[in-house]
């Protein structure tokens, strides 16, 4: 498999190597999004996300293969959560495999980039006090 | 035919609800006409980032026609990683 696309309920780190893993790849880039406890000096107590599952894998597809194609990589992973998640917890995990690394760095900044841009997939920070569904006012 | 709209999001919790339904002679025509009859029932939605709709669970712009069989989706900024 070239690559793996998934939306999740938890995000295991542990599975990534192996998937990315690959004879002709002597380098493997991983980025892995987690819930940090402040914004903008607030105390975020939760994150929780949705999808539109159907819609949210096919983009997810494009930026592989735009990746795939664009570096040469062996291998791609882009695998996001959904439901609740605390301060610490994985939240989006994507990763390149490579013949070197130049290739596999650049890839993983232009997955999770691209990502935040094009898939529909929606957070909402819960503070002690109020929930804010993120960048949706100006 | 009824044309089904699903909503997420900030617009989910805007509409009250997962998904609103037109009946056949109040179907929009086009994206944008779906737009437009959102945001005078909607008036929040004005105020938001951006508002995009997938037809078939892919971006489409205001041009695109609709004939209600489509699978259409409200999408707001979208803010995933």
């Amino acid at each position: 498999m070239k690559k793996v696309i998934e939306i999740v309920d938890v995000i295991d780190t542990a599975k990534v190597y192996a998937e990315l893993s690959d004879a002709n790849s002597g380098g493997i880039c991983v980025f892995v999004g987690a819930v940090r406890e402040f914004t903008n000096n607030e105390e975020v107590v939760a994150l929780e996300f949705e999808t539109y599952e159907a819609m949210a894998l096919k983009e997810m597809g494009k930026i592989a293969d735009a990746a795939l194609a664009r570096w040469g990589l062996n291998k791609v992973v882009i695998r996001h959560a959904v439901g609740e998640k605390s301060v610490e917890e994985p939240v989006v995990i994507v990763g390149a495999s490579s013949a070197h690394r130049d290739a596999c760095f650049e890839a993983c900044r232009f997955l999770i980039d691209t990502l935040k841009e094009t898939v529909p997939i929606w957070k909402k920070e819960k503070f002690k006090n109020k929930t804010v569904w993120v960048s949706a006012h100006p | 035919m009824i044309m089904n709209v699903l909503f997420f999001g900030i617009t989910k919790d805007i509409v009250g609800s997962s998904e609103i339904s037109f009946s056949n002679e109040l179907k929009p025509t086009s994206v944008a006409s779906l737009k437009k009859r959102l945001i005078e029932s909607y008036p929040e939605f004005s105020k938001l980032n951006s508002l995009a709709v997938a037809v078939n669970s892919e971006y489409a712009d205001d041009s695109v026609l609709l004939n209600g069989n489509e699978e259409i989706a409200i999408i707001p900024p979208v803010s995933g990683g």
